[in-house]
């Protein structure tokens, strides 16, 4: 698979268990771009542990043959005609924006470019 | 820098992004437009406004799998995922594509020299918004902030990645033109590298010729032209190369090319390694394509270029490679016609590949076939029927009633005989220097022959006249 | 107050003004609200132009619809252009969306005024309200108890009296719980019935908008204004619905109900489980023949709810980065600014849920969670799928307990297992809804829960007229 299709294994390295730990915590915590201080990093972690805990209830069943559910009303071919809609006004778009120029959202300098 | 040293063969794998030709974005109503002012093209959708939810257009679903049909795809039922990521340009911060269950899967791209590369998967996604680095001379890594304009926020893309098949520069570039030339065949978009509704990334590795083994690769992106795709692979080829034999290896990275500098330098760091999360977009029913709508896409696909390739070159009696250039002009169907009006294959394709560079213009196949018809009788000389011919393209008509308007009429050889004769009594030593085997003089006896003739004689035909006299 | 039909049925003779009843409205509000803290935001101005425009229809002849004149609070998770949208969240406060959700248009278009955005959980993640960034909101039957969750605001106004009608969201039942709680009718449509275009997703598989009231008519009638396929949300169920009010007072004569085993055991209050018991008595008395059911996978339903619903908040509140909209605190590179805007914005149970979804969906770990959930819920799904076989419509309590003291429940899982009744439908997709019936020992008000086949809301009114006319009609 391509590069850009990045990290894409959905195997099953790791069975569910209640674990998890303090650096997965932070790990993750970092991917969803939060930060958390030492204490929070414990409580949450804690935290976590039990909730995944009671996940680990479902280890219990058999699951091989069961289908994941896609949808709960089962629909397909959901399109739309390619028939231009008026757009948003622009400027009652940007004055809800925390800094705009230029009729641009202005944030500060990206590091590096997009994957 | 442009072979590797001995030992070592590159392995080029291409992914290339393509701006669908709709009229409104992927999953809005938005106008799909280059150009216009920032946000002015946006809506509570392609903003990804909180509540907001996405419509797959019905267009860019259509183009999608013409495209994969035109690569050769099997077009399968499919799923919208979420690809989730933080970056300005993307709205949602998370993009929706395609990945276990994408559109098309496992095609190819037939090259002009007749070999094949093949198509892993062409998907269905969306586009991100554009970013402008204010500061550090608009690069990246020195702005003091960036401007985000999210007109172009999905807009549809066609993924098209090719399997690692690739081993030269010249066969990737071939393949980028090979697919540029299918998407306009197809209509499914304009695919303009300079303004960025094709954009190609390099996937490059290197290894010891012989071996199947995948090395390290690196991503090169922010190649903006097809020179730029040889020179960008030779480069990132010969760097990887020159590692591996100091005994070091390639990181495995995104690498910028850097046109002005002629090198790729290091991009995003990986440190932050991309976990993407992907998982079922649950706003977005399955694509459901059935087998009738597949089968009307094949019945109405128009003629691609390796089948016209295929087609003239079978017609003509010629190698698929000689083709190419009469098909990229877009030539094929006027000198196919003109072949089964009578016309002789080979001079037709002469002509199709050095006097109609712009193109067929106002010329009937009927015109060309007659034209070249008259040309195999001597009816006119060579000069003139490229006179004609031009005069065809411009204006259309009648090659004999051309020929005749511009007096070109055949000139009798007893005419041309008498000249030459006169010729021959008035300057008997130049006569005398070619019958020898001097070719200097030939020029003097058919430019004298021309200028008695007012141009009209054939230059073929007297110089076998004269070959003639001498040995006679 | 008057009922919502009442009032809409006065407004469209000419009989009441809807200006007048507003003012009414507004003046319970300002009267009282300090104490329970239901609203967020009251839309005065564009309620006012509202209530005007209803009146001069009305004396111009036209018919303003359905709802005319009829006050109605939004939980502040549905876009109201123009006005505030937070979802109980620092990070979008002071937004004002451009747009404003289908359901908003349909309510005005039914001659609805909406009066107010009401407080929730932040971003709907909670079963108490408590979990607000604005201060929780307090239950009207006792202010010293939560009101339910994540809804809280459009249930406590609604029985406090402020309005006849509001609109909650229910992901986990945050529309069915809070209504039990406090002693109102709050219903869940089928996944699909109900347009999610301008609500603010928590989990996209899951959400559903739905209405409160004080008696079982009223919720009809809102549903069926609200109700519909929405060619703006692609998971919008395509088929015309039949009207509920339509067959409401058809009875339950005939139907067969199975109340489920699995949910009236353990874990639920005593006196929660006698109502249950008692409600089935009073639809036997009313025809019905009422058995017990056994869906064992509902005891899954919590742990499958508890990876799928934070795994597709993750990625829904991903947009949440101070780039677009919303606060912003800034950083030195626009990743920092990310997460600082972010730390700052979200209240800890927002926090901890992205970060249990990040985890249930990231590399090598999908498979066991994210993954393994999708299954359990197919397994729940098809099980239910069985019992509406055999029965009509199922029926179960609503919440294990009567409302609980605020700060009662610190602890996060303690108030996951408040939704161990309602999750199962959220799962599964199918309707559902609580009605007022009797009181706990401790004179609370305890809600049962009736759950339908998909689409097939109709029947599932019609059993919850039936209890409430057992019940003693409304409050």
């Amino acid at each position: 698979m391509a590069d850009s299709i990045g990290i894409c294994d959905h195997q099953n390295v790791h069975p569910m268990s209640g674990e998890i730990s303090r650096d997965e915590v932070a790990h993750v915590a970092s991917l969803a771009r939060l930060r958390l201080s030492e204490d929070e990093l414990d409580t949450f972690t804690k935290q976590l542990c039990v909730v995944l805990e009671t996940a680990a209830d479902l280890n219990s069943l058999d699951l091989d043959d069961v289908e994941p559910m896609a949808q709960p009303y089962p629909l397909a071919n959901v399109l739309r005609s390619d028939e231009i809609i008026p757009s948003l006004d622009r400027d009652e778009v940007l004055a809800q924006a925390p800094v705009a120029e230029d009729g641009r959202f202005r944030v500060p300098p990206a590091l590096g470019e997009a994957p | 820098m442009s072979e590797l040293p001995d030992g070592w063969e590159m392995v080029i794998g291409l992914e290339v992004h393509v701006e669908l030709a709709t009229a409104t974005k992927l999953f809005c109503g938005c106008a799909n437009a280059f150009g216009d002012e920032p946000n002015t093209n946006i809506c509570p959708t392609c903003l990804g406004l909180p509540g907001s939810l996405p419509v797959p257009n019905e267009q860019a679903v259509a183009y999608a799998m013409k495209l994969g049909r035109a690569l050769n795809c099997t077009v399968s039922p499919s799923i919208f995922a979420r690809k989730n990521y933080f970056y300005p340009d993307m709205p949602k911060d998370f993009q929706t594509t395609q990945y276990e269950e994408p559109t098309n899967e496992n095609g190819f791209v037939e090259l002009p020299n007749g070999t094949s590369v093949g198509v892993e998967r062409a998907h269905i996604e969306e586009d991100t918004g554009k970013s402008t680095h204010l500061g550090g001379g608009g690069r990246i890594h020195d702005a003091t902030a960036t401007l985000v304009d999210y007109n172009r926020a999905g807009v549809p893309l066609v993924e098209v990645v090719s399997r690692p098949e690739m081993h030269d520069a010249e066969t990737a570039r071939s393949y980028v033109a090979e697919l540029r030339d299918l998407l306009l065949a197809t209509g499914v978009s304009d695919a303009r590298m300079e303004e960025g509704s094709m954009r190609v990334d390099a996937n490059v590795s290197v290894r010891p010729v012989g071996s199947d083994e995948l090395r390290t690769r690196c991503e090169v992106k922010n190649i903006n032209s097809l020179r730029s795709l040889g020179r960008a692979i030779n480069y990132e080829a010969r760097r990887h190369v020159d590692l591996w034999t100091n005994g070091d290896a390639p990181r495995q990275e995104t690498r910028h090319w850097d046109e002005d500098g002629g090198r790729t330098t290091s991009g995003r760091s990986k440190e932050d390694a991309d976990d993407y999360r992907y998982f079922a977009c649950p706003d977005l029913p399955p694509l459901v394509p059935t087998q009738a709508t597949i089968a009307d896409i094949d019945a109405t696909m128009p003629a691609l270029p390796a089948a016209r390739r295929s087609n003239l070159a079978d017609a003509a009696g010629i190698a698929i490679a000689d083709t190419t250039l009469t098909v990229e002009r877009g030539l094929d169907g006027l000198v196919l016609e003109a072949i089964a009006a009578g016309a002789d294959a080979g001079v037709a394709m002469k002509h199709a590949d050095q006097n109609l560079s712009d193109g067929q213009g106002m010329l009937t196949a009927e015109a060309f076939a007659a034209l070249i018809t008259m040309e195999g009788e001597g009816a006119v000389s060579a000069t003139q029927v490229k006179t004609v011919l031009a005069e065809l393209v411009a204006n259309g008509g009648d090659p004999a009633a051309i020929a005749g308007d511009m007096g070109f009429e055949a000139m009798d050889t007893s005419e041309l005989d008498t000249l030459l004769d006169g010729l021959i009594q008035s300057s008997p030593d130049e006569w005398a220097r070619f019958v020898e085997g001097d070719p200097k003089v030939q020029g003097f006896f058919v430019g004298q022959i021309m200028k008695a003739t007012q141009g009209k004689a054939d230059g073929k035909i007297v110089n076998q006249l004269m070959r003639q006299r001498a040995q006679g | 107050m008057n009922t919502a039909t009442e009032l809409a049925a006065h407004v469209r003779s000419g009989d009441q003004s809807a200006s007048v009843a507003l003012a009414e409205a507004l003046g319970s509000i300002a009267d009282s609200d300090h104490d329970i803290n239901a609203f967020l935001h009251l839309t005065r101005d564009r309620a006012e132009q509202q209530a005007l425009a209803i009146d001069q229809a009305v004396a111009a002849g036209t018919d303003p619809g359905p709802l005319a004149g009829v006050p109605i609070a939004i939980k502040d998770n549905m876009c109201t252009r123009g006005e505030p949208t937070t979802c109980s969240s620092k990070i979008l406060e002071g937004w004002r969306p451009p747009y404003d959700a289908t359901v908003i248009s349909r309510l005005e278009a039914a001659g609805a005024i909406i009066v107010g955005k009401t407080n929730l959980d932040e971003f709907a993640m909670g079963s108490s309200t408590e979990n607000s960034a604005f201060g929780a909101t307090r239950n009207p039957h006792d202010l010293s108890r939560v009101p339910g969750g994540s809804s809280g605001g459009s249930a406590a106004a609604v029985a406090a009296g402020y309005v006849p009608l509001s609109l909650g969201s229910d992901t986990g039942g945050s529309i069915r719980q809070p209504a039990a709680l406090c002693g109102v009718v709050g219903v869940k449509p089928t996944y699909g019935a109900v347009s999610r275009y301008g609500l603010i997703a928590f989990a996209s598989s899951l959400d559903q908008i739905g209405p409160f009231a004080t008696n079982v008519t009223d919720a009809a009638l809102c549903y069926d204004v609200i109700a519909g396929h929405d060619p703006l949300d692609a998971t919008s169920i395509p088929i015309e619905q039949a009207s509920t009010l339509a067959t409401l007072g058809d009875g339950v004569a005939g139907m067969r109900i199975g109340i489920i085993d699995e949910l009236c055991g353990e874990g639920i209050d005593a006196d929660v489980i006698a109502r249950t018991h008692e409600a089935a008595d009073a639809l036997r008395a009313a025809g019905a023949t009422v058995e017990t059911v056994s869906i064992p996978a509902t005891i899954y339903g919590l742990a499958a709810y508890y990876l799928i619903a934070p795994a597709e908040a993750s990625s829904n509140l991903a947009r949440f980065d101070g780039v677009r909209y919303g606060q912003r605190v800034d950083g030195v590179n626009v990743a920092a600014m990310n997460v600082a805007t972010r730390s700052a914005g979200f209240g800890d149970e927002v926090k901890r849920r992205i970060m249990l979804g990040t985890y249930a969906l990231s590399s090598g770990y999908y498979d066991a969670y994210y993954g393994k959930a999708q299954k359990v819920r197919s397994l729940i799904s098809d099980e239910f799928a069985t019992a509406y076989k055999s029965f009509d419509l199922l029926l179960s309590p609503t919440s294990p307990s009567t409302a609980f003291k605020i700060g009662a429940k610190s602890d996060p899982m303690a108030l996951y297992m408040c939704d161990v009744c309602t999750i199962p439908s959220n799962l599964a997709g199918h309707p559902a809804l609580s009605v007022p019936f009797g009181a706990g020992d401790d004179g609370l008000p305890i809600g049962v829960q009736v759950l339908a086949p998909m689409l097939d809301e109709a029947k599932m009114f019609r059993a919850a007229k039936v209890l409430e006319d057992a019940a003693g009609g409304q409050s």
